[in-house]
């Protein structure tokens, strides 16, 4: 079902395969911009009793042709080319599709030392849209049997072996793969086939590795993902993952043989596609951004820094299977630190594990919405420590100083997220995409984050960054359309001078100066202060703030800055809550701040 | 979607149940297709290879790994006793002669000339598969297992811990109401699977455990209990593993919640009779729900428990149909639909979404989100 390379893409159907809901979109060129026109959902049927993934692929489609009156299906095909029959109602040009149902792409990977080639390999494959079911070193400090009863335990869907770099000694890696032979590792899906394992280290023990795993395993050589400790090389070795997710994983899923034969372009894992639109948009626009997804089970964190891709998914924090892990991880305390009333702590044990057991409920009374929403925060503050801890540079490397570095002696392997360099944020996933008022969303992401200086927010109307993820692969062009367009909806811009200081003591002050003549606004923006002001999607705003002498935005401690600040649906806020953000620790004190930054922001209803 | 069907938990007098019984790996099938079993009948077998010792001869030898098949006694393949020596050094000097002796009874898997490490493997360990109800072999799925197929009385709870055990089912309180206390778990209940009412707590917990009972079935409990039970904190919805002692069945929830009335006279009825229970809950991609079957006789009825339609064979909710409430601020109350507004309104939290209306047993009415309403199948 490939289209015509040489004729131009009008119209285009995508879907997303996920866990519960396959989610169908349908793309249109409209003028000279492609634009996504109407959308289509329906459960997933990768499970019994239906077990074919197909029947909730053309069910969504159908609730598409329903909405367009495009004819789209003929019986269980999908028609293309459109216009081919003469009526240009008929048909779509291509049909792209990404999924992760039945728990996605999961991947144990293995190196020789923890914080060089074992972390270059959990990037490889956090990377290529896989969770990470355990990271595997000569150093990770277990015993030889206890790795050998880890992999033997594990039924993953295929593993990334690496280690050594390239002309080093080969001792080591050879050693992880007599351990993973003598594991016998089975997939986790039938009994009938061997597990994929893909083998990028030190190219000299390529012959070792094959006599030690080429009968146990469906081994795949690939180039040394760290051929120099200077340098990862994680591109070929990203592209055999989703070869063999392809070949061996989807094929072994129930329908998916067919539904690999209706796609114009290579499934992909969702979260890779996600990565992909993340990573093109970025470098189209020159920005640096974070991406967040926040599941029902997982959070994904997705970042580009100038222009290097990382990839994390915090495998079990998430507001609904895993809301109980986010307690576990975060403490009651830091959970009910967001919220402006006490409950006992029982009830309040009681209600989130009860979430957990029932995932599709939904918040009735503003109290439990405000729980749920204390508790993403939560886990979006987890999700980014832990992507900042493997978004890094590379670990192991030796550095030349000069003698102006003597007084700052920057270790290797340093995170690459830099908050204050941050120029986006982009958050989906039900609890931001779907609060009630976009404002709590915009909160949500500032508090978990605490960006510093200028950033502009925005979340993922209908999720469909994975189905832009794709069709960046056959059209850039459409893809990053859509995404401006349709995809994002602006919320604004946060500014968050960077100091301390006593609450209600000057921060800053500002002057904006807003288009189309509208009268502009100064004052003093105090420390435990929030201050917010409209500003309409599309606008932009001058923002120009004189701090205080012990306090930052980016250009120096005083010094003060002026910037274009975009609009959004929420607009422009001023925080003034200290970086890092600070809550009073006395109860009274903290509920009645919150109180007042909830009032000042019009966050909850009366 | 073409209808709103709010799927329930099943509670239901009479249906048939399929079960496959899969061998972690390939293995023998041990039972013929239409053959009656019962649920401790080995139905399969298969040989987990043994666990795995790794020995580095060449550290303690002091010689390099390329030399290594030089110094070895043994060879791969090789069956060895406790106590055999593996390899040894040749020096001149009796004296000298180091040796290195295996420190278990298996066989030689792997000698390794680049990292000069022996790979030695226990004896396989025989994993054997039960039935886990009685019933008939409906199919055979050669070196894998089979199916077992049973007509049943079939109980699904919302929540468990523990795996797979069958036993006599005995009530252990009078009314879907009443706790659950320490009192009630007796030496009687040795080897039972006991029914509570609306909750159990720690201490019953721990008395349950200490005389033995199989299986403890409740209405609720609260998650500081679950965790004392545990020794950690359940952070995710995959349970079936856990060895506490007994398996535990949750029918409503977290908190004090009365076991729904329907699913405790069911139970009440089958008081005395052989059940199989598991706690195993995914709540995940394939989800799993802990369940009591209870297996009955080919034409046997169980009177005064309507048997209804379950799963999509229901079709949508409808007005008259028996739900519970989910979530706060009505979580765990029983009532009947008597409003199915379609279009979407607005809840105290802003959010537009589909609702019904509910009349409580006491008379009172509700709105509620339709995600937070469960339909009680039967």
């Amino acid at each position: 079902m490939t289209s015509d390379p040489r004729r131009p893409l009008r119209t285009i159907v995508a879907t997303d395969c996920g866990s519960t809901t396959t989610k169908a979109i349908l793309i249109e060129r409209v003028g000279d911009e492609y634009r996504q026109t109407y959308r289509g959902e329906a459960p997933t049927t990768v499970e019994a009793p239906f077990e074919d993934v197909t029947r909730g692929v053309l069910n969504a489609i159908a609730e598409i042709e329903e909405l367009s009156g495009r004819k789209i299906l003929d019986g269980e095909k999908i028609i293309t080319p459109s216009g081919a029959s003469g009526d240009p109602k008929v048909g779509v040009d291509i049909y792209i599709s990404t999924s992760s149902a039945g728990g996605g792409l999961q991947m144990m990977v293995a190196g020789v030392v923890q914080s060089m080639t074992a972390e270059s390999a959990q990037r490889c494959a956090l990377g290529a849209g896989a969770i990470v079911m355990d990271v595997l070193a000569s150093n990770d400090g277990r015993l030889p049997h206890e790795k050998i009863e880890r992999i033997r335990s594990l039924r993953p869907d295929m593993i990334l072996l690496s280690g050594g770099t390239d002309g080093g000694t080969v001792t080591h890696v050879v050693e992880m793969a007599e351990y993973i032979a003598a594991a016998e590792p089975r997939p986790r899906l039938g009994m009938s086939y061997n597990l994929p394992l893909i083998y990028a280290g030190n190219k000299d023990a390529r012959s070792r590795i094959s006599e030690i795993l080429g009968k146990k395993t469906a081994l795949t050589i690939t180039e040394n993902l760290r051929p120099v400790l200077e340098r990862e090389n994680l591109g070929p070795a990203r592209a055999k993952i989703h070869d063999l997710f392809l070949e061996h994983v989807m094929a072994q899923a129930p329908g998916y043989k067919k539904l690999i034969s209706w796609a114009g372009a290579p499934i992909m894992p969702t979260p890779a596609a996600v990565g992909l639109i993340m990573e093109t948009v970025a470098k189209k626009q020159g920005i640096n951004l974070i991406g967040v997804d926040i599941g029902g089970a997982t959070t994904d964190v997705f970042s580009v820094f100038h222009g290097i891709f990382n990839r994390t998914v915090s495998a079990n924090l998430g507001m609904s299977y895993s809301i109980s892990n986010v307690l576990a991880e975060a403490t009651l305390d830091n959970i009910m630190r967001w919220v402006p009333f006490s409950i006992d702590e029982q009830d309040l044990r009681n209600r989130i594990k009860n979430k957990m057991i029932r995932p599709t409920t939904v918040p009735q009374t503003l109290d439990e919405l405000q729980i749920e929403q204390a508790i993403a925060r939560e886990a979006l503050r987890l999700a980014l420590i832990h992507h900042k801890s493997l978004a890094t540079g590379l670990k192991g490397v030796q550095q030349v100083r000069s003698i102006s570095d003597v007084f700052e002696q920057t270790a290797s392997g340093k995170t690459l997220v830099d908050m204050l360099k941050l120029d986006l944020i982009v958050g989906s996933g039900g609890i931001l995409s779907h609060a009630p008022r976009r404002v709590q969303s915009f909160l949500m992401m500032v508090d978990a984050y605490e960006p510093l200086g200028f950033t502009e927010l925005a979340v993922d109307s209908i999720f469909m960054m994975p189905h832009l993820g794709v069709l960046s692969t056959v059209n850039e062009q459409a893809a990053t359309d859509v995404f401006v367009r349709d995809c994002l909806i602006h919320l604004g811009t946060c500014v968050a001078p960077i100091g301390q200081g006593a609450r209600g003591a000057r921060c800053a002050d500002y002057t904006i100066t807003f288009p189309s003549g509208r009268e502009l606004v100064k004052g003093t923006l105090a420390f435990g202060e929030v201050r917010l002001f409209p500003l309409a999607v599309g606008e932009e705003a001058t923002v120009a703030m004189a701090p205080a002498r012990s306090v930052d935005l980016g250009a120096g401690k005083g010094v003060p800055v002026e910037r274009r600040a975009r609009g959004g649906v929420v607009g422009v806020m001023l925080d003034g809550r200290e970086r890092p953000l600070q809550l009073p620790t006395q109860t009274d004190e903290r509920v009645r701040a919150l109180k007042h930054w909830h009032a000042a922001l019009n966050l909850y209803p009366e | 979607m073409a209808h709103t069907y709010t799927p329930g938990l099943t509670v239901t007098p009479r249906t048939v149940v399929s079960k496959k019984r899969i061998l972690p790996l390939s293995g023998t099938v041990l039972v013929e297709a239409g053959e009656a079993v019962t649920a401790a009948t080995v139905v399969a077998r298969a040989e987990l290879p043994g666990k795995v010792h790794v020995v580095n001869l060449v550290n303690q030898l002091g010689i390099l790994p390329e030399d290594l098949p030089d110094y070895m006694v043994t060879r791969e393949g090789n069956r060895i006793q406790q106590g055999d020596v593996l390899a040894e050094t040749k020096p001149f000097l009796k004296w000298f002669k180091t040796q290195v002796r295996s420190p278990i009874t298996g066989t030689v898997e792997t000698i390794s000339t680049a990292t000069g490490q022996v790979i030695l493997r226990e004896p396989p360990r025989p994993v054997e598969l039960f039935a886990y109800l009685d019933g008939t072999v409906a199919e055979v799925l050669p070196g894998q297992g089979v199916q077992v197929e049973t007509t049943c009385a079939f109980i699904q709870g919302i929540f468990g811990i523990g795996g797979e055990t069958w036993g006599t089912l005995v009530m252990g309180v009078a009314s879907p109401e009443e706790d659950v206390t320490a009192a009630h778990f007796t030496a009687a209940h040795a080897g039972k699977i006991v029914v509570g009412g609306a909750f159990v707590g720690a201490e019953a917990l721990a008395r349950a455990r200490a005389v033995g009972v199989k299986g403890v079935v409740v209405g609720g409990m609260h998650d500081q209990d679950l965790r004392a039970l545990l020794g950690y904190d359940l952070g995710v919805a995959i349970t079936g593993t856990e060895t506490v002692g007994f398996t535990l069945v949750l029918t409503e929830g977290f908190g004090r919640i009365p076991m729904a009335r329907r699913t405790f006279e069911l139970l009440r009825k089958l008081d005395g009779r052989k059940a199989s229970i598991s706690g195993a809950t995914q709540i995940r991609a394939g989800v799993i729900r802990p369940e009591i079957i209870v297996p009955l006789a080919p034409d046997e009825q169980i009177q005064g428990i309507e048997a209804g339609q379950w799963g999509e064979a229901r079709g949508g909710i409808k007005v008259g149909d028996p739900v519970r409430v989910i979530r706060a601020p009505f979580f765990g109350r029983i009532g009947q639909v008597v409003g199915l507004p379609s279009d979407l309104q607005m809840i105290p939290t802003e959010s537009r979404v589909r609702v019904m209306e509910v009349q409580f047993t006491d008379g009172s009415r509700a709105v509620i989100p339709r995600a937070n309403i469960e339909v009680i199948e039967g």
